[in-house]
């Protein structure tokens, strides 16, 4: 925390160029997950994949792209990823450095797998883990056993990426503390480069909320803090290092394309329901597989929408400056303490948050001690600013 | 000629039909017709025609060509019918000679009506009993006719059955009013007497009075002394009112009409003040007028603090027709800026904040109504508490009197144990158990007004089902064994939540507002303790624990323009804080916990 070379590491982010790709298909939905997936249409996986390699290619060339994250969905159900990566390469070209991520699952990976992609480009692979607790993979509606994780991060070890990830899932119901102390141990003796806990969110609209809504038990936040507290305590202790509310990596290892965002940095989308940030303007494209397809296939856009993050009216102050503050704000190493952030330190709310040991200021930046807290940080700071 | 007028009020309970009654007769008289009838004329006030009920006295003056051929003058004074403004009722009686006692024939007599009738026949009134709404399929005359002569002491055959609705019975009412209510009295050559019996705020011509000339004679043009206030005017203008005013050269004695001389405030004028003639004076003014003195007391805050100036406006314009509310402002460290203000009851508070809510858009958080208790302090002074805030510490208290009032309680015989058990629970002393007729009764109580005010009506109307009918007129005030229950919020007093309640009470008191507070407040960036204490002495103790996690797991590139919405509206919570001390209290929850619920 507050090591200068991570300070370099994430302002740099600022300067990166990003690609996201979406890859949406997936095996089945899994209760909590909230994002643009489909299940049962890997019939149309080459149209798909035919489709974004179009998107690609009619993009306006803006530079050379540092980092690329291939997300879904599940991409590593699917071949012919090699193909993506080379037509992002082809019309934006490629840092020499580039990260370029891929999002896999454990039960899907195998040596050969491997093969393929590293020599596709591919530098870092994150596992969709989750847990080492068979009742909390059940819990999740995940296909894979423990056993499966490791092999898979062994696997890509032995090909040669350079950094492996895996994510886990904290907080669920069936999980008590000494199981989760347990899934941090098997992740600890997998030895990942790079760790992401998640507190288990019921988002609206998932399965996971209609059963809460039905009267199923729900995550309970103070346990879930109790569970934040205890991760941080083990993997800091295992040399991880906390950079960003939910993510820990080893000196090095950070993930460069998440850095972008949080770093308010611009980043290209492809593919359905993918977001992007170019000049000021956030967009994103259509959430619907068939409409994605259709508009593509017909040469339009598929952009569903887009805003400005600048505000038309100068006296209500820069957006642009609180969104940088907010997502700044979640990386350990906070933000620099300009006159937005000192502003802030300075009001009645700030000065509250200095007194409860909730922020402070450290080496010429504002900075979250208490991670857990961020939200009530940022909305004190969004309404310190109106 | 006195001998052909005849003056009266119509005393009625909500929905027995006093409006309807009163149309009939102006339509009957020819004073309008039917064409240019709103329903129910005499309730001018929108609030009053939707609740059915009159705050404010009116009158009317009708011609009716007798069946003898004679012609008589008929001014009906109306009164309001609530509890609240029994001293507006008693002027209005003073005004008149008779009174029409109207009793629906499907409900019986109720408590109010009651209350009203025993004030007018006080006021040696000549009653008529009249019963309504025979034409109702659940209209049980005979029984009512009798519940009323029971209540009169007369016979049955007196009451006048009359459906105001289809106009039966009307001649036969006409007819009594004429025989039976006996002509005013009052000599021309008398030094001038008239009496305001009420008075309303006209925005082109300053205050209106209404009057009933008692003695001599008002002409336009007369100076005029109002007594009470000493204030000498000049009569600009004498009218009739038809109900339409209608300009007169002048009135005489036994008429009643209005009178404007060009004052604008309405504090000058005291309903109940005598008017004389300066170059005829009277000596002595008629009996009557008492400053309208507030029963009960409570904060009214603007929820959104700019609007305070817009309510002082607001309690401006209202006090101009309704000099019995008072007000003066308080400050509280939770809810502002507000008025600390004065009602004659619970009704007038209710009407007053509908209002103000309603014809000058505003929006209000009330404090727990409280009553004027008397505190005596050890060194010997006298304090009137309007506020909990104004007790003196314990340490300085020598003992505290409050209010009691005596209760008139009428209702369906099968509630009686409920009844009394509820009285009970509220410190009640049981007076006389009457029964009107075998299903109905009538129970007296003397209460504390402080129990009465806080939730006793709406307790008895939910356990008699709506049934029971309430009416109280103050009583003596009472050593009473009270204490202050203030309320902690991190160890700081929230001003707005402190009671003054009995000690026996006090512990479901504190219970209740820091159980509720619990679950109203956020959690903070540490532990709340939420107490209830009675000077140092805490009775109730809550924690709101300390929040531990606030933040969003997930937030990368696809993440941020949902991320900022909800950080937004977060935000927009945020601002609806209010900071008391350092804890952070939505606006909410200070409504919600002053909300009295009725097992509180």
């Amino acid at each position: 925390m507050g090591d200068a070379d991570l300070v370099q590491i994430v302002e740099r982010a600022a300067d990166d160029l990003g690609a996201y790709l979406h890859v949406p298909f997936c095996e089945a939905v899994c209760p909590y997950c909230d994002f643009a997936v489909v299940a049962g249409r890997d019939d149309e996986v080459s149209r798909y994949l035919k489709a974004v390699t179009a998107e690609i290619n009619g993009s306006d060339a803006v530079g050379l792209v540092d980092a690329v994250f291939v997300g879904g969905g599940t991409p590593s159900r699917v071949s012919g990823l090699a193909g993506l990566v080379g037509a992002l390469e082809e019309r934006h070209g490629l840092a020499p450095d580039a990260e370029v991520t891929l999002e896999a699952n454990p039960e899907d990976w195998t040596d050969g797998k491997a093969e393929e992609l590293r020599t596709a480009g591919f530098t870092r692979v994150s596992f969709g883990a989750q847990s080492y607790d068979p009742m909390v993979l059940e819990y999740l509606g995940r296909r894979h056993s423990p056993n499966q994780i490791d092999a898979a991060v062994d696997s890509v070890r032995r090909t040669g990426f350079e950094s492996v990830s895996i994510d886990l899932i904290f907080g669920s119901p069936v999980e008590s503390d000494a199981s989760w102390e347990r899934t941090l141990g098997r992740a600890l003796e997998a030895s990942p480069d790079h760790v992401s806990t998640y507190a288990l969110t019921v988002e609206r609209g998932t399965e996971l909320s209609r059963l809460v809504i039905g009267g199923a038990p729900a995550p309970d936040p103070d346990v879930q803090a109790g569970r934040y507290e205890i991760a941080q305590a083990i993997l800091q202790d295992a040399g991880y290092r906390r950079y960003e509310v939910s993510n820990y990596a080893r000196p090095g290892h950070e993930c460069r394309y998440n850095l972008i965002a949080w770093a308010q940095g611009e980043y290209l989308a492809f593919g359905m329901g993918a977001h992007g940030h170019l000049d000021g303007v956030r967009f994103r494209n259509v959430r619907k597989l068939d409409a994605y397809l259709d508009a593509v296939e017909r040469g339009v856009s598929p952009r569903a929408g887009q805003e400005s993050i600048m505000t038309g009216d100068p006296g209500l102050g820069n957006a642009l400056d609180e969104e940088r503050v907010v997502l700044g704000l979640r990386r350990s190493s906070g933000v620099v303490l300009d006159d937005v952030a000192t502003a802030f330190m300075a009001s009645s709310a700030g000065i509250r948050l200095v007194e409860a040991g909730v922020i402070t200021a450290r080496e010429g930046r504002l900075v979250i001690l208490k991670p857990l807290l961020t939200d009530e940080v940022c909305s004190s700071f969004l309404a310190s600013r109106s | 000629m006195i001998s052909h007028i005849r003056n009266f009020s119509i005393i009625a309970h909500i929905d027995h039909g006093k409006s309807t009654l009163a149309d009939r007769l102006l339509e009957r008289t020819g004073a309008i017709s039917e064409r240019d009838m709103k329903e129910q004329l005499l309730d001018s006030m929108d609030l009053e025609r939707e609740r059915g009920i009159t705050i404010k006295a009116q009158a009317v003056r009708l011609s009716y060509d007798a069946p003898d051929g004679q012609q008589y003058e008929l001014n009906i004074i109306d009164t309001p019918g609530h509890v609240d403004f029994t001293y507006e009722v008693s002027r209005s009686l003073d005004a008149v000679e008779g009174a029409l006692l109207v009793v629906d024939a499907s409900q019986g007599v109720e408590a109010q009506t009651l209350a009203n009738t025993y004030m007018a026949i006080e006021a040696g009134l000549e009653i008529i009993p009249v019963m309504n709404k025979i034409d109702l399929p659940a209209a049980e005359p005979e029984r009512v006719a009798k519940e009323i002569a029971g209540v009169l002491g007369g016979s049955s055959d007196e009451v006048i059955a009359i459906s105001a609705k289809t106009g039966e019975g009307m001649d036969e009412l006409l007819e009594a009013i004429v025989t039976r209510l006996p002509p005013p009295e009052g000599l021309e050559a008398d030094p001038l007497r008239a009496l305001i019996f009420d008075s309303y705020f006209d925005t082109y011509r300053g205050v209106v009075c209404y009057i009933r000339i008692k003695d001599g004679v008002l002409s336009k043009g007369d100076r005029v002394r109002f007594m009470a206030t000493n204030n000498v005017e000049n009569a600009d203008e004498v009218g009739i009112l038809t109900p339409a005013a209608v300009p007169v050269a002048s009135l005489g004695p036994g008429e009643s009409g209005y009178i404007i001389t060009g004052i604008k405030e309405i504090d000058r004028v005291r309903v109940g003040d005598t008017v004389t003639r300066v170059d005829h004076p009277a000596t002595t003014a008629l009996p009557g007028y008492k400053e309208p003195k507030p029963m009960v007391y409570s904060g009214l805050f603007p929820t959104v603090g700019d609007d305070f100036e817009r309510l002082r406006d607001a309690l401006e314009k209202l006090r101009l027709n309704d000099s019995a509310l008072q007000y003066e402002p308080e400050t509280s460290t939770a809810l502002g800026f507000g008025f600390r203000c004065g009602f004659l009851g619970l009704l007038h508070m209710e009407i007053v904040r509908e209002r103000l809510e309603r014809e000058f858009d505003l929006d209000l958080v009330a404090t727990a109504p409280s009553v004027a208790y008397r505190a005596f302090t050890t060194a010997g002074a006298t304090i009137e508490v309007r506020s909990p805030q104004d007790l003196p510490a314990a340490n300085q208290l020598d003992h505290i009197d409050e209010p009691f009032v005596k209760v008139m309680i009428i209702s369906p015989s099968e509630y009686v144990g409920t009844i009394m058990e509820l009285a009970q629970s509220k410190r009640g002393e049981m007076g006389e158990l009457t029964y009107l007729s075998p299903e109905r009764v009538e129970i007296d109580y003397e209460l504390p007004l402080g129990e009465v005010v806080f939730d006793f009506f709406d307790a008895l109307k939910s356990r008699t089902r709506g049934y029971a009918s309430l009416d109280y007129e103050p009583s003596e005030y009472r050593t009473s064994n009270l204490v202050r229950v203030d309320v902690l919020l991190n160890n700081q007093p929230v001003d707005a939540f402190s009671a003054i309640v009995h000690k026996d009470r006090a512990y479901n008191y504190g219970n209740t507002m820091t159980r509720r507070l619990r679950e109203l407040i956020p959690r903070q960036l540490f532990d709340v303790p939420i107490q209830a204490a009675i000077g140092g002495r805490i009775i109730a103790r809550e924690t709101v624990k300390a929040k531990r996690k606030d933040v969003t797991a997930k937030c990368y590139g696809g993440d941020i323009s949902r991320k900022r919405k909800l950080l937004e509206k977060q935000k927009e919570g945020k601002k609806r804080m209010k900071m008391v001390g350092s804890v952070e209290v939505p606006q909410e929850a200070f409504v919600s916990a002053l909300q009295i619920d009725q097992d509180g």
